[in-house]
Formats: structure tokens, C-alpha cells, sequence
């Protein structure tokens, strides 16, 4: 087992890392920025050096000067948390070679699956189904009007040399694709200077639907459910649960399958995450894997018993998977809302500032993740959450109820969160149905003249 | 100015979380500063020590509170004396091997591009310009030592 591990990483995800270590009776070594001074993962570990100023471009992102760190502080791993350097292959490699073991997959895998068209090629190559497409620029609208009714409408036509949402069209029937095929290239042209375009087929009312999976390094795979992301406002996650209620039980075997499958022929180590968009015709294709631990990945270790984090540094110490996660099977059911310093009444910009007073839920099945507290200043510098709550049921109803009594029991004062705004959504019908996808928020956040009703507690404030 | 309107701007402050104010009228000069209202140092150490603070956020009971961190602010630097701090992470060293001079003694004065010590980066040896001008009056840290950002190397007179 390590001696000394440095966390190369901020708030509550260093925490979450610091806590596991101590419990396995490691020593924790912080590195953090000028803004951060005063960041609880920098008070609880056991030595904590100052890496540069605020600007995560100047600090959490400067490989040197954690690399540094970890020289001066002697640690023989580094955990990289999510975000930040956590999927950056080339500080994968560094640390390998200032002997200091990266707690993740190898660079090479890294690589693979960090590169988009990389990873759907390895994903076809095992026989993973993803988003069907041409396999490379359609030149003609002959052969594109051909290829279109081979992959079946609705399709998307893509720029190759796109990005940002810019040259692209849906078409959502023959009749509209000639003009959307001419449009899209059109505009392929104007913006990127090249007007090739290449065709996706278009996944109607998608679901975002991820598997947790976890390797060692003796070739132990195991498979640990599923996350429903689909609650989702500009493609950021606000809502997790698991299991997901879209999921029939064949659909759920056959993605488990699909994604042990991947993981052992890639030869994955540690913790991962494999992400899939479904459909409503319990279709589902691959998207992306994500080659590091998540932020809901809380969700899981409630109904399977586990504790991911410590499973990352056993497995990155030699340590085969433990007993209790190989054996492990879903129980209940587990919500977690993502806690934003933002203001959802006025159009979520950024809430920065003193949290003047903090009082988290508590109770059965109640858990929060976090690393602020009374008196502490949020600094504007950094993505906007400041706390996860997860909440487990034995079922689904009791879970949402739980969930919807914590977030009325949760106080931030001092700065705005999404609070009021995520107990709305888990008091709405369609939540409760279970009857929602990746486009669901915003059509709720169009339909809403404005706050909600506030419960009680959250009106004593002003 | 009456008790009631430094009332009514101590209120504000507290409404607006500010903690400083100042204003000058006519004769008057009015300056208001507000302690902060939670002393952090002392989360820390309460954990360190109880199992069950007050904090509903608090961690589990800490092994013991973390070191190093460099205080946010130096407190009372004599007048006219500035720090030089380090740029980077790495291991002081005042001078470019270990039998040759240092680049610096207390008592030399120094440019802004004087080059003051050297701060090792993963095998790199970057030198450090001081920056600033004036006399060396202390260095701070030992040779060989580690160095975080923004920690003072040296104190310089600059007036």
C-alpha cells in the first residue's frame, strides 16, 4: 500500500480522496492555490503545499508544479481526482516517470479512448453497437441520400471539421434532407473553411445511460450498474440516479455485457466509465468512456455497498479487487443532486462569495459531499459546485421523497444555489414517472415563469 | 454622523457581507472594519480533536491538522521592506552549485534582474530574479529546502 498520496485535485473530490486514504491509513498530501487557501481538503490533509495562484491554468493544471510538489512531499502516487489533469495522458506518462504511480488506467488506454474516433473504432471493433454513420465524408448528395436511408431517418449531418455545435442539420425525413445536406455543408464552409460533411444517425428522445466498471491489475473485471444521467441543463449533469427507470432487465444484461467486454479486450485498469446514449426503442449506443472516477459515482458505491475511491488505490497499490465489490449486487435505489453556487432565477450565472451559514440534511440514507462550510468563501475561479447530496431508498418513491425533504432542510445561506431549483424538478410528475431525457430541462426551464414555490425553511431567510 | 447612521451602515455591511467601509465628510472620517465571524483555523482544530463539532459539514475526526500552508497574509513587514517570493514549487538553493558562491548575501544590494537563489523543479534548475530593487536584509528559508508558491525567499529594503 502507498505511503503518500498527493491529491492533484480541489474541492470535494479532494476531500472525498483525502477521506479515503485516512481510512486506509495513508498519508495525504494537498497541493492547492492561492484561492484555495482556505479549502477544507487543505486543512484535513496532512501536509498541504501552495502550488500557484488562483487560475487553474497557473496551478491545478501546471504538471511541473504538482510534479514538484510530489518530489518535495516524497509521495509514491498521485490521485487526480475528475477534471483537471485526471484524463491527460502525458501527465499519465510523467508521473511514470518520476516514479510515482498514477492512480488510473495507463497512458496508452488514456489515449485510446480519449480520442472520440478511436474509441467508436475500438468500440466497433468488439462489437459494441454505436451511433450508426458513413464511414467517412459523404461527397455527393447522391451517395449521401443512399447512405441516409441505409442508416434510417432521423440523421444528423456533421461537419468533419466542425465543432461547437456549427455545421450541423438534423433531417428528420427525405423530404428535408437534400436542403439540410446542402445546408450543413454550406455552413461548413463559411465557418471552418471546409464544406466536408459526414452523417450520424440521429437518437430520438436520447437517454444518457453510463456503466460503472472497475479492473485490476490481475485481470479481475467487474461490472457495477448503472447511472441515468439523463437529467441534464447545456449538457452538465444535474441529476443522477441509479438504477435508471428506463431500463428494462434484457436491456440492462446486454449493456453490462457490452461494457465488461470493452473493458477486458482494452485491457482497462481501475476505475472507468462507459457512457451510452439510448433510445426509446431500448436501443443503445456507445458515446464515450471516461478513463478516470466520476462525480456521481457516489450513487453507485450507496446501492452497491462499496467504496470506489479506496478501490482506485487498492487497485493502483497491486491489490486485487476486494471480496465485497466482486460479490457485490444492486440494492435500493440512490438520487444525487449536484449543488451549484449558481442562481437558477437569473439564468444560473455564477453565485461566488461567503457562505454566511451552512447547515446540511442529515438522517437515514442521507449522505452530502462537500467541502464548504459556515464562514467559507466561495471563490470565483472554479466550476460552481459546491456539494453533492445523495439520498438512498429502498425503492424509487422512497428515495425521491428523501431526496425532496433534504433539499427543504438544506441551508446555504449567503450565496444563491440550484436548491429550490432541483427540488422542483424532483416534485414534477414527469421525475416521479420517470418519463424524462437529455432534453427535458430545458423544455422545463422554458415553461417556468419563475421561482417556485420556496419551502418553509428556505423563506425564513429574507 | 449620529449613533443611528453607524448603525444603519454596521447593518448594511452585515446585509451586503461587507467588512470594510470608510468614508470621509467634511470633518469627519469614519472607518469600519468587521473581524471575520468564523475563525477557520479553529474548524480545523476542533476536528482534530472532537469527534462531534458543531459543523454540520465537519469531516471525520482528522489526524491531525494540515502544515505547511503559508499564512494568507504576512503580517507587519517593517515599512519599506518588500518580500521576494517563489515563483514555483521546488527546493531552494542559494547559490548555483554546492562549492560555489552564493548569489546573494545579506547587505548586497540587487536589480530587478539580479538573479537571487535557485528554485530545482523536477531536475530543472530555474534561476529566480529578484524583481525588485534594494538591499538584501534576510534570506529567509535554509539552502536546500523545499519552497511552495508564493512562499518568501528573501526580505529586501527598498527604501
Amino acid at each position: 500500500m502507498f505511503k503518500n498520496i498527493l491529491v492533484a485535485n480541489r474541492g470535494e473530490i479532494a476531500l472525498r480522496v483525502i477521506r479515503a486514504a485516512k481510512e486506509l491509513g495513508v498519508r495525504t498530501t494537498a497541493v492547492y492555490s492561492e484561492a484555495d487557501v482556505d479549502s477544507m481538503h487543505v486543512h484535513l490533509a496532512d501536509d498541504a503545499i501552495c502550488i500557484g495562484p488562483p487560475p487553474s491554468s497557473e496551478s491545478y493544471l501546471r504538471m511541473e508544479a504538482i510534479l514538484s510538489a510530489a518530489e518535495i512531499a516524497n509521495v509514491d502516487a498521485i490521485h487526480p481526482g475528475y477534471g483537471f489533469l485526471s484524463e491527460n495522458a502525458r501527465f499519465a506518462e510523467l508521473c511514470e516517470s518520476c516514479n510515482v504511480k498514477f492512480i488510473g488506467p495507463s497512458a496508452e488506454v488514456i489515449t485510446m479512448m480519449g480520442d472520440k474516433n478511436t474509441a467508436r473504432a475500438t468500440a466497433t471493433k468488439y462489437g459494441i453497437p454505436v451511433t450508426p454513420g458513413s464511414e467517412g465524408i459523404v461527397e455527393t448528395e447522391e451517395e449521401a441520400i443512399k447512405l441516409a436511408e441505409e442508416i434510417g431517418y432521423p440523421v444528423m449531418i456533421k461537419a468533419t471539421a466542425g465543432g461547437g455545435g456549427r455545421g450541423m442539420r438534423p433531417a428528420l425525413n427525405k423530404a428535408s434532407f437534400v436542403s439540410a445536406f446542402h445546408a450543413a455543408r454550406q455552413e461548413a464552409e463559411a465557418c471552418f473553411g471546409n464544406p466536408d460533411v459526414y452523417l450520424e444517425k440521429l437518437v430520438e428522445n436520447p437517454h444518457h445511460v453510463e456503466f460503472q466498471i472497475v479492473a485490476d491489475s490481475q485481470g479481475n473485471v467487474k461490472e457495477l450498474g448503472e447511472r441515468d444521467c439523463s437529467m441534464q441543463r447545456r449538457n452538465q449533469k444535474i441529476i443522477e440516479e441509479t438504477p435508471s427507470p428506463l431500463l428494462t432487465e434484457g436491456l440492462r444484461q446486454r449493456m453490462a455485457e457490452a461494457s465488461e467486454t470493452l473493458v477486458k479486450n482494452i485491457g482497462y485498469e481501475n476505475c472507468g466509465t462507459i457512457e451510452y446514449l439510448v433510445d426509446d426503442h431500448e436501443n443503445f449506443y456507445f458515446m464515450e468512456m471516461n478513463t478516470r472516477i466520476q462525480v456521481e459515482h457516489p450513487i453507485t458505491e450507496e446501492v452497491r455497498g462499496c467504496d470506489l475511491i479506496k478501490e482506485q488505490i487498492r487497485v493502483a497499490a497491486g491489490e486485487p479487487l476486494s471480496a465485497h465489490v466482486m460479490n457485490s449486487s444492486s440494492r435500493g435505489h440512490s438520487i444525487e443532486c449536484r449543488i451549484n453556487a449558481e442562481d437558477p432565477y437569473n439564468n444560473f450565472a455564477p453565485s461566488p462569495g461567503k457562505i454566511n451559514l451552512f447547515y446540511a440534511p442529515g438522517g437515514r440514507g442521507v449522505r452530502v459531499d462537500t467541502h464548504v462550510y459556515s464562514g467559507y468563501e466561495v471563490p470565483p475561479n472554479y466550476d460552481s459546485m459546491i456539494a453533492k447530496l445523495i439520498v438512498t431508498g429502498a425503492t424509487r418513491e422512497i428515495a425521491i421523497a428523501r431526496m425532496v425533504r433534504s433539499l427543504n432542510e438544506f441551508v446555504i445561506k449567503g450565496i444563491k444555489t440550484t436548491i429550490p431549483f432541483q427540488a422542483s424538478i424532483l416534485k414534477h410528475s414527469a421525475f416521479r414517472s420517470g418519463d424524462y431525457n437529455i432534453a427535458w430541462v430545458e423544455k422545463f426551464l422554458a415553461s417556468q415563469p419563475g421561482p417556485p414555490e420556496l419551502p418553509d425553511i428556505m423563506l425564513e431567510e429574507e | 454622523m449620529d449613533f443611528k447612521d453607524i448603525k444603519k451602515i454596521v447593518e448594511l455591511m452585515d446585509e451586503h457581507g461587507l467588512s470594510q467601509f470608510m468614508l470621509e465628510q467634511d470633518e469627519t472620517k469614519l472607518e469600519l472594519k468587521k473581524g471575520g465571524d468564523v475563525d477557520v483555523a479553529a474548524i480545523s482544530q476542533l476536528m482534530a480533536s472532537a469527534p462531534a463539532p458543531a459543523a454540520a459539514s465537519a469531516a471525520a475526526p482528522a489526524t491531525a491538522p494540515a502544515g505547511a500552508a503559508p499564512d494568507p497574509e504576512p503580517s507587519g513587514l517593517p515599512a519599506g521592506t518588500e518580500e521576494i517570493t517563489s515563483p514555483m514549487v521546488g527546493t531552494f538553493y542559494t547559490a548555483s552549485a554546492p562549492d560555489a558562491d552564493a548569489f546573494v548575501k545579506v547587505g548586497d544590494r540587487v536589480s530587478a534582474d539580479t538573479t537571487v537563489c535557485i528554485v530545482e523543479a523536477m531536475k530543472v534548475m530555474n534561476e529566480i530574479q529578484a524583481e525588485i530593487a534594494g538591499e538584501i536584509v534576510e534570506i529567509l528559508v535554509e539552502n536546500g529546502t523545499a519552497v511552495q508558491f508564493g512562499e518568501p525567499l528573501f526580505r529586501v529594503k527598498t527604501s
